[in-house]
């Protein structure tokens, strides 16, 4: 047994599914307070990549930034999430608000058109080519913290201290603030919650800006680990941070985190030992098999996700 | 039954809705619905083949044909999705991989690196059942879900047929496999492209005939009635399930006839012909057509298909954008008659103005030139600001001025859309047009490619939020 690889792989897999639980938490907030599945929050968290490499290039590249690397860090952190919120909130008012009452299948197309109409107009500005954020120059590879053998690199430890910190923020606020009552108020019953003298719409905007301002962030933090980012990087993103947010439960804060963790896991390990396993026969591209599996298992087995309630159907 | 139905539609009241029916007859739409309810099914499915079977009578050139077919194959594909998405209200995005594996089957049946060679008269039926199997054994898993969750898995199903594709070896991967035999019936090729046309046509017209009496039928009904309200139909004992897998297995089959021809007619199959792009365009048909209508299906079809070839040159694309902004422009302000005139003739003043200020204070503003050479673009010089190196050779902006340009626009349109005031709105909807015309020349234009694709984005956000129900579909009637 090859210990190292393992450790490698379990980094990688938790630096992946922090990743993950951050776009799964967009998805699972939206989705408890809408019942609406936000095709296009993997385009948001392209955009949020983009937002923070642009950053990159106004404060004078990564060879040579004009500020501290951890402020640009921070700078490019903050950015993506205003712009990516603000997209939230734009979309949520002129493509999904004019549907809350039409059938269900009405605003998943929206969401369809959006994510086209932004991967495109992405691609109309930005060109097919990958973008890179030269993450090497910014931060050296050889910084980082030794356990034993090994060492992991600095910026893997950013990105997940950051994810954590972001998933604290976020449950603190949940449970602890006004908003966050309003929140689960509305996510329980939106009319009641609306009787109860709840502004529903005004909890909704903020539940978009704050859900794809944590997409935005997963994107800059996926440019930072992975270096390169394009116009359709959001897709895959997208499909697993949904899988996440199933496999844990969707509605669920904690499942989104455990759910994260757990596909960035699954990923890491099979995209690391699946060609042993097969004997050769299928590649590392053949992780998402791996993932898609883990979901058609959970929708057979346990449709309400890890940490889930079964649902009930009102009639 | 109210004897005055209120102005306003009231959805939720009890005397409107009985009414509905009442107040559909009197219009113009409901009064073509009675025609059609009135003639037999074989003349309406005459009258719908008929411009189809005249087309290659009026064109001579080997281009409009291809056209002509790939047109074919995509109302095939909006038909077989609309099965799904229109009939029963299952959000099915794994649609396209079905007409891959029809394209994959015939490669399977009928091509050098197979070895083998089906006739078309065994292999297109015989596609056509395998892959309705497959539809079937995807809904398996999926048909418990509703709808948010089906999509997704659905969605995920399509990577993962794309991830096959590409990276197996008995596919060939990225290459695709490309010496595939023609389609051959009984022994007789059919090779020229007003044959395979009329193929694909022959399986338009049967296609259509089976669905129209599929949607007849007690199963067509059942669909309907799950479609409206799930729990209703499982209380009135339909079997849901079965239903549903019924839905994704015919659904599925009519995409593999539809790959089974594709791949012929293209003479190779690759992974990248039935991806992403190719689902939402055929979304984006049904939707603009109507949902559930298989005359506006097939309309939207045509539509969407004919649009997209002819964004793909400068010269008939500029054509067909400013037409379709004059058509937006007339559907906005319709009332009174001379209020689309006024605006018009406002933009076309307000362009000239802007033009002239901009040649005084900054000539570089209007120093670029038109990427298309039809006639129409020699006015737009004169009118529209065109500034100098906005993009590079490939059409991508240079710096950040073209990119704000852009985000600027879809702001623009979007806040539009937020005045409610009418006199205002019709002001600033001048400025707004112009800057369309500015956005499209110096930035749209450049890349035909994608331009095409934000545009049918666009086109299915804002058809959803204005009229859902497309050019042919009902507004559903409902009693909450």
């Amino acid at each position: 047994m090859d210990w190292d690889k393992l450790v490698q792989l379990l980094v990688n897999g938790v630096t992946l599914g922090s990743v993950y639980a951050l776009v799964a938490l967009g998805f699972s907030m939206v989705y408890g307070i809408l019942k609406l599945l936000n095709l296009a929050h993997g385009d948001v968290l392209m955009v949020g990549a983009f937002i923070g490499w642009g950053v990159i290039g106004w404060l004078g590249g990564a060879q040579d930034p004009n500020v501290a690397v951890w402020i640009l860090i921070v700078l490019m952190v903050l950015a993506a999430m205003a712009g990516c919120g603000l997209l939230g909130v734009a979309i949520e008012r002129f493509a999904y608000r004019p549907l809350r009452r039409a059938p269900r299948i009405a605003p998943l197309i929206s969401a369809l058109g959006v994510s086209f109409f932004i991967q495109n107009s992405v691609l109309l500005l930005f060109g097919a080519d990958f973008r890179s954020y030269d993450t090497f120059d910014l931060v050296d590879v050889e910084v980082g913290i030794e356990f034993g053998p090994l060492r992991v690199w600095v910026v893997r430890l950013v990105v997940i201290g950051a994810a954590l910190a972001m998933m604290v923020a976020l449950w603190l606020l949940v449970t602890r603030t006004k908003l966050g009552k309003a929140m689960r108020a509305t996510a329980i019953d939106r009319e009641a919650a609306a009787m109860m003298g709840i502004d529903v719409d005004k909890v909704i905007v903020k539940t978009f800006f704050i859900g794809s301002a944590l997409a935005g962030a997963a994107g800059v933090l996926v440019g930072l680990v992975f270096g390169q980012i394009n116009h359709f990087m959001g897709f895959g993103y997208g499909l697993k941070g949904f899988t996440a947010a199933v496999v844990g439960g969707i509605g669920s804060i904690p499942g989104a985190m455990f759910g994260g963790l757990f596909i960035g896991l699954a990923e890491a390990l099979s995209v690391g030992y699946i060609e042993d396993f097969t004997r050769g026969r299928l590649g590392s591209a053949f992780s998402d098999l791996v993932v898609f599996l883990i979901l058609v298992l959970f929708m057979l087995l346990r449709p309400q996700g890890i940490f889930g309630k079964p649902d009930v159907k009102k009639v | 039954m109210s004897a005055n139905p209120p102005e306003q539609p009231r959805i939720g009241v009890d005397e409107w809705v009985a009414s509905a029916a009442e107040r559909r007859a009197r219009t113009v739409a409901g009064r073509i619905e009675e025609i059609g309810e009135r003639t037999p099914a074989a003349v309406k499915l005459v009258a719908l083949a008929l411009p189809f079977a005249v087309f290659p009578l009026l064109v001579d050139s080997g281009y409009l044909m291809q056209v002509g077919i790939d047109t074919l194959i995509f109302v095939l594909l909006a038909l077989g999705l609309n099965v799904a998405v229109g009939w029963v209200g299952l959000l099915d995005l794994g649609f396209v991989a079905f007409a891959g594996l029809g394209a994959y089957l015939y490669a399977a049946v009928a091509s050098e690196y197979a070895g083998r060679h089906w006739d078309a008269t065994l292999a297109i039926p015989a596609i056509a059942i395998a892959v309705a199997v497959a539809g079937f054994l995807l809904g398996l898993p999926s048909r418990r879900l509703v709808g948010d969750y089906l999509a997704i898995v659905t969605l995920f199903f399509l990577q993962i047929w794309l991830v096959v594709l590409i990276n197996a070896s008995f596919t060939r991967g990225p290459n695709g496999i490309s010496d595939l035999h023609p389609l051959e019936f009984f022994g007789r090729p059919v090779t020229s492209l007003d044959g395979l046309y009329y193929v694909a046509l022959g399986a338009f017209v049967l296609v259509v005939a089976f669905l129209y009496l599929l949607n007849r039928s007690r199963t067509g009904r059942a669909w309907r009635a799950l479609r409206e309200d799930e729990l209703a139909a499982e209380l009135m004992t339909m079997p849901v399930n079965r239903l549903k897998l019924m839905a994704f297995a015919v659904g599925a089959g009519i995409a593999g006839v539809a790959g089974a021809l594709f791949a012929p007619v293209q003479g190779a199959v690759f992974p990248a012909n039935f991806d992403i792009v190719i689902l939402i365009t055929v979304y984006a048909m049904v939707v603009l057509g109507g949902a559930g209508s298989l005359v506006g299906v097939t309309v939207g079809a045509v539509l969407i298909s004919a649009s997209l070839e002819a964004l793909r040159g400068p010269d008939d694309a500029s054509w067909l954008f400013y037409a379709a902004l004059v058509v937006t422009l007339v559907l906005l302000v319709r009332r009174p008659w001379w209020m689309p005139l006024a605006v018009l003739g406002g933009t076309i003043a307000f362009g000239f103005v802007v033009h002239e200020v901009a040649e005084q204070v900054r000539p570089s503003l209007v120093a670029g030139v038109p990427v298309g050479q039809a006639r129409i673009d020699e006015l737009v010089d004169s009118w529209v600001l065109l500034p100098e190196n906005i993009v590079t050779a490939d059409g991508l902006p240079t710096g950040a001025f073209g990119r704000l340009l852009y985000i600027g626009f879809v702001a623009a349109v979007l806040a539009l859309t937020l005045i409610r005031h009418r006199v205002w709105r019709v002001v600033c909807l001048v400025p707004v047009l112009y800057l369309a015309a500015v956005v499209w020349e110096n930035l749209l234009l450049p890349q035909p490619a994608v331009a095409r694709y934000v545009l049918i984005g666009a086109l299915l956000v804002g058809l959803m939020a204005s009229r859902p129900q497309g050019l042919f579909g009902r507004l559903r009637v409902e009693i909450v």
